[in-house]
This record gives C-alpha cells, sequence and structure tokens, in this order.
C-alpha cells in the first residue's frame, strides 16, 4: 500500500516536472487591444516553449484580481502609471522589474523618468511605460462650434446632447477647466477637499445638460455615432476610431492641457514566467511589432518615433488634433495618495444621487 | 444495523446541501461581516469596529440611495404583482390543460437570454435614435426624436419586466391546488365575482403571493444591470455603490459594510411587510 503510493506519487512528480519544461504559459492581464492575435503568433513561433493567455481588463479590475489573489494568477499585467504606488504599498501585488532584462534604451526617456519616478518604491522600480493617450474632448464639428475643452461639456448650447464619464478623470478635468490645478492640490487635503466641493457644485449644476453618463468605449461610440451626443469627454484613441467613422468627429486636447495617461508594464508578485514576460516586453518594444500594437491599441506607444508609427489614418487624426503646443502642454496623471480616492468617490456618488 | 445505514445514507444525502450552505453562503456571509468591522488606519494597517458603519449612516448620499432602492423595489414588486397575477390565474384556471405548459414556456423564453442582452434590447428601443422613438417620427406622430431612456419609470418597467416570472411561477403553483368547487360554493351562496375574489382566492394563493412578493422584491433590491444601464445619468442604485467601493475605490471594508446592511435592512423590509400583512413565513412559504 505504502509503496504504491510512493510510486504514484514520484510518477505524478515526475510527469509535472516534464510538463511544466515542455512549454511555459505567459498569463497576461491587460486592456482590450493590448495583446493582438498577430503579435500572440509571431511571439509563440518565435519562442515556440511559451504559450501565451490572455485575460481582458481595465486598471480598477486590475488591482482588485490581483489583490484578491495576492499577486499570484498573472504573470504580467498592464495598469495604468499612476495605479502602481498606492497598490503596491497597500496590496504588495507587484515585484521589482530586473531592469536589466529590459530594452530600456529603446523607450521615450522622458516617459520612462516619469513613469519610474511614480513607481519606484525603496529604491526598486515596479513599472516600466508601454503605451500613452490622453483623456480629453471630443466634438462633432458639424454641429458645435469653438469647443475649446471640459467646460464646454456643461454649456447650456448642448442642453442634452454632451456626455462624460463619472470617474476621476472628469473632476480633475473640470477643475482644470476652472482654472485650478488639482495635482498641486495633493499634498494638502484640506485645500484638495474645497477644489472638490467647487467641482461637484459645478457637475450638479452641469447635470441637467448632460444627457448621460458614459460607461464604456462602445457605449460613448453609440452615442457620438448616433448624433444623439455631439460633444463628450472621452479618450483620444477611441475618439481616431471614431474619426475614421465620421470625419466630422474630432478630438480636442483641452486648452489647459490634456490630461495624460501611460499604461506600463509590471509583473505580478506571484508570477511564475519572469523571463517570458521578459521576453514579451522585449518584444513588444522592436519597431515592426510596435506598429502592430499601435494600430490594434490607438494609442501611441512609448518609444521615440511612437508617432510615425501609428498606422496611417491614427496618425492623421493625431496630427489633425494636437498641435506641438499641446503636447508640450500634457498633464501627467500623478501618483493618488491615499485618502484622495475616498474623498473623490463621496463627491462623484453626490453628483450622481442629485436630483 | 438498519439504523446506522439510515443514518449514513441521510448524512450522505445532506452533505452536498451542508457543503453548499456552508462554503458558499455562510462562510462568504461571515468573511463580509468581518471586513465590515474592519477599520483602515494605514497602508496594511487596520484596527476593528463600527467606523464604517457610522460613515454609512452619517453620510446621506449612502442612506438615501438605500431608501431609494428599498422603495423603487417595493413599487416593482406591487407592480409584478398587479401584471403577473391575472397571468397567473389564466395560466391555472382558465387556460386548457393543453395549453398550460405552452403558455408557461412562453413566460420562461425571455429568461434564455442573458440579463444584459435584454437590457440591450430595452436600449435599442427606447433610445433617442431608437427603434420607438424613430418610428413615431416617421409615422408623423411626433416631430422631435423623444429619449426615453435615463429616467426612473424606464428602469421601473425594466425592473418588473425581469422579475415578473419569478412572481407568475410561485403564483400559478398555488393557485393550480385550488379546487374549482370552492369557487363554484363562492358564487352559489351569492358572491359577487369581486367578493369571490377578495374572500376566497386572494387568501387561497396567499402562500404563492407571499413568496412570489420575496423573490422579487430581494431580486430587484439586488439588481446591477438593470438600474444602471437604464437609468444613465439618474441612476443611484445600491448595488452599484457596492460595486464602486469593492472596485473603484478598492474600499473593500466599506463595501462589505454596504453588503451587510442590504442585507439586512431588505431582510427588514421582508419581516416588516409580514408583520403589516398579518402573515408569517410558517403560514405561507414553509406551509404543507
Amino acid at each position: 500500500m505504502a509503496l504504491t503510493l510512493r510510486v504514484v506519487l514520484a510518477a505524478s512528480a515526475l510527469a509535472f516536472t516534464i510538463g511544466g519544461a515542455e512549454a511555459e504559459t505567459l498569463r497576461m492581464l491587460t486592456w482590450g487591444g493590448y495583446a493582438p492575435e498577430e503579435l500572440i503568433k509571431k511571439f509563440e513561433a518565435e519562442n515556440p516553449d511559451i504559450d501565451v493567455e490572455v485575460t481582458l481588463s481595465n486598471n480598477e479590475e486590475m488591482i482588485a484580481k490581483l489583490r484578491a489573489t495576492g499577486g499570484t494568477g498573472y504573470d504580467l499585467a498592464q495598469p495604468s502609471h499612476d495605479r502602481i504606488f498606492a497598490a503596491q504599498k497597500e496590496y504588495r501585488i507587484y515585484k521589482p522589474l530586473d531592469l536589466s532584462k529590459i530594452d530600456t534604451a529603446s523607450m521615450t526617456p522622458n516617459l520612462l523618468e516619469g513613469v519610474k519616478e511614480n513607481a519606484t518604491i525603496d529604491g526598486d522600480v515596479y513599472a516600466v511605460p508601454h503605451q500613452w493617450g490622453t483623456s480629453g474632448v471630443m466634438a462633432n464639428m458639424k454641429e458645435t462650434e469653438g469647443v475649446t475643452g471640459f467646460g464646454d461639456l456643461c454649456d447650456e448650447k448642448y442642453k442634452g446632447r454632451t456626455s462624460m464619464r463619472l470617474r476621476r478623470t472628469i473632476l480633475l478635468g473640470t477643475a482644470f477647466s476652472m482654472g485650478m490645478n488639482p495635482f498641486e492640490l495633493y499634498a494638502d487635503k484640506a485645500a484638495y477637499q474645497d477644489m472638490l466641493d467647487k467641482v461637484t457644485a459645478k457637475l450638479i449644476e452641469c447635470k441637467p445638460i448632460v444627457k448621460t453618463y458614459w460607461t464604456g468605449g462602445d457605449d460613448l461610440s453609440a452615442l457620438m455615432l448616433s448624433g444623439e451626443v455631439v460633444v463628450a469627454e472621452t479618450w483620444d484613441s477611441t475618439a481616431y476610431k471614431l474619426y475614421n467613422e465620421n470625419p466630422d468627429i474630432v478630438f480636442v486636447p483641452p486648452k489647459t492641457g490634456a490630461l495624460a495617461w501611460i499604461d506600463t508594464f509590471a509583473i505580478p508578485r506571484g508570477g511564475e514566467a519572469d523571463d517570458a514576460a521578459y521576453k514579451w516586453i522585449n518584444f513588444v518594444l522592436k519597431p515592426e511589432n510596435v506598429k502592430i500594437m499601435s494600430a490594434s491599441t490607438g494609442a501611441i506607444a512609448a518609444v521615440p518615433n511612437g508617432i510615425e508609427l501609428l498606422p496611417d489614418d491614427k496618425q492623421k487624426a493625431v496630427k489633425a488634433a494636437f498641435t506641438e503646443a499641446d503636447l508640450d502642454n500634457l498633464k501627467f496623471f500623478a501618483n493618488i495618495p491615499p485618502g484622495l480616492e475616498d474623498m473623490e468617490g463621496i463627491a462623484l456618488e453626490r453628483i450622481k444621487a442629485a436630483q | 444495523m438498519g439504523r446506522d445505514a439510515g443514518r449514513l445514507s441521510l448524512i450522505l444525502l445532506m452533505t452536498p446541501f451542508l457543503l453548499w450552505i456552508g462554503l458558499l453562503i455562510i462562510l462568504p456571509q461571515l468573511g463580509i461581516g468581518y471586513v465590515s468591522l474592519r477599520e483602515k488606519i494605514s497602508y496594511d494597517e487596520f484596527s476593528f469596529g463600527l467606523k464604517n458603519y457610522v460613515d454609512f449612516v452619517s453620510e446621506p448620499v449612502y442612506r438615501n440611495t438605500l431608501f431609494r432602492t428599498a422603495w423603487m423595489s417595493i413599487l416593482v414588486t406591487i407592480l409584478a404583482l398587479i401584471v403577473g397575477f391575472p397571468v397567473a390565474y389564466y395560466i391555472a384556471k382558465i387556460a386548457r390543460q393543453k395549453s398550460r405548459a405552452a403558455l408557461f414556456l412562453l413566460c420562461l423564453i425571455p429568461l434564455w437570454v442573458s440579463d444584459l442582452v435584454r437590457a440591450y434590447g430595452w436600449i435599442v428601443l427606447l433610445r433617442e435614435t431608437g427603434v420607438i422613438s424613430s418610428t413615431l417620427v416617421d409615422l408623423g406622430i411626433i416631430n422631435q426624436p423623444v429619449e426615453m431612456l435615463y429616467n426612473d419609470a424606464t428602469v421601473v418597467m425594466g425592473l418588473v419586466y425581469t422579475v415578473v416570472l419569478f412572481m407568475i411561477v410561485p403564483l400559478t403553483s398555488t393557485l393550480q391546488g385550488m379546487d374549482d368547487a370552492l369557487l363554484e360554493a363562492g358564487y352559489n351562496l351569492g358572491g359577487s365575482r369581486f367578493t369571490v375574489f377578495r374572500r376566497i382566492i386572494v387568501p387561497y394563493a396567499m402562500p404563492g403571493i407571499v413568496s412570489g412578493c420575496i423573490i422579487t422584491f430581494m431580486l430587484t433590491a439586488g439588481s446591477y444591470l438593470t438600474p444602471v444601464l437604464l437609468g444613465g445619468k439618474n441612476s443611484s442604485w445600491f448595488t452599484e455603490q457596492i460595486y464602486n467601493q469593492f472596485i473603484t475605490r478598492y474600499n473593500w471594508e466599506a463595501g462589505a459594510t454596504f453588503g451587510v446592511t442590504l442585507l439586512v435592512f431588505t431582510s427588514f423590509v421582508v419581516w416588516l411587510g409580514l408583520k403589516l400583512t398579518g402573515q408569517s413565513l410558517a403560514t405561507t412559504v414553509a406551509k404543507d
């Protein structure tokens, strides 16, 4: 009896080791469009011993998932750069990156520095940049005139024909449009609350003008393409996609500065395929792959000639939207200090509940 | 020997049920209750107390959303009863034996499609550029397209549509057990249609009415997709706030508190409903 058991155990242990050596699985937790089929096939062809598995998600759900499992279950995650520091401090869901294994030389230096600055804890770096884009406003040029930023979402002229997403971006955007700079108030909670109160009052007052709060890219696309909404808060990548279908719909970088986000690479604490993860990171940084990636994400890669590596139609849309001055005026999301999200959450709920 | 075998088979039969109740219902509830008592001090530092509950009570937005959710759920329950009762009565008493199964199946068909798809179905019909609005414009009945989404009436209608089946099923099965002789006796003794309905049918159907109401109320208060998708900018629904706390604000403590509060509050509403109508679970839901 004991002998048979031992034999079975030994045999299954052996089977496990052999199974492990045959194929490694790279489990990615990422955004829709960030792991195009074409690139996965190419990657698997170059590395026959690696299988790629993709789970699609968003910032909040990525962190909630990793938090629930204590950072296991995935080998590579792609949260935005402002979602690294606090999540790591609080839930310890990432592991430090070995920068010597990443081809950092091919990344845009200021984006790399920006992300490193935001994602370094006790000297360890937890994230490097991948793709970036902005949040701003899009307008249907046929139906609107002189849209310049978030403030126009509350313009009486467009009553019932504007839309926004009720998340922190609109709070920040509205604050900028009212002449305040929320990022400078991050350190001072009382001042930040004061700013939030003003923004809340403004957005409650604005509620009759807003048609509805959109919740996802598809939702927003339907509202814009049907013509029900003429001015809306948007991610630039969504606006570029719509520009292809209706050239009247153009992304407008707000005069007060478009809010820029950078999606990153981070390795979860319980990741089991670090080498495969590094291979993928370096793989998608190669110029020929960047092109395929950007075509799929609609966002700009964090490499020096990122805009030139966009497909032609998107390049046109970016150039129609941004001037050099706009690009210099980007406002990158700063790390969110603890407690602020709670204050913002209450503000958002007050706006939603107001009648 | 015989007794032991009997006991063993009882244990074996009960095991799946006990595992299900214990692992999937009681244990998670205890976990949620535990998390709701945790107070966050700083990164990874917690103490225990009732602060989360105090926060909940002192923030009018949360309180009002809970009351609003409860009151709209009661409205939905009443409407579902008004809509569901005639349907159930027709299926159980008026329709011929043969067509009953077919009618019942017709009621079930919408459930074969997921909640999400049904909600989008309503959106396609009701939006400003949607089917109904553009048809009305084409027919010349209205001049301007009209927006029928994003208000409370749409939410209530969508919810009634989603839950009415759960009212019809228990009502039908209760009414099916009613002997037609009871109705005939009522009419023979000179009762009007209304008297027969009030004195015979309703009391007989009471177990079905109560269990139907409890199920629809609980389902409505706990629904998420329909209010969020159809309600748009004005849909504050309590489950949405639980989602926000857990997912977008990483505040599991507050989310757990809201979850416990919703459970306790809806249970209280059900208890109150039973008291006010003079019913009890023993004489209705658990009746032989």
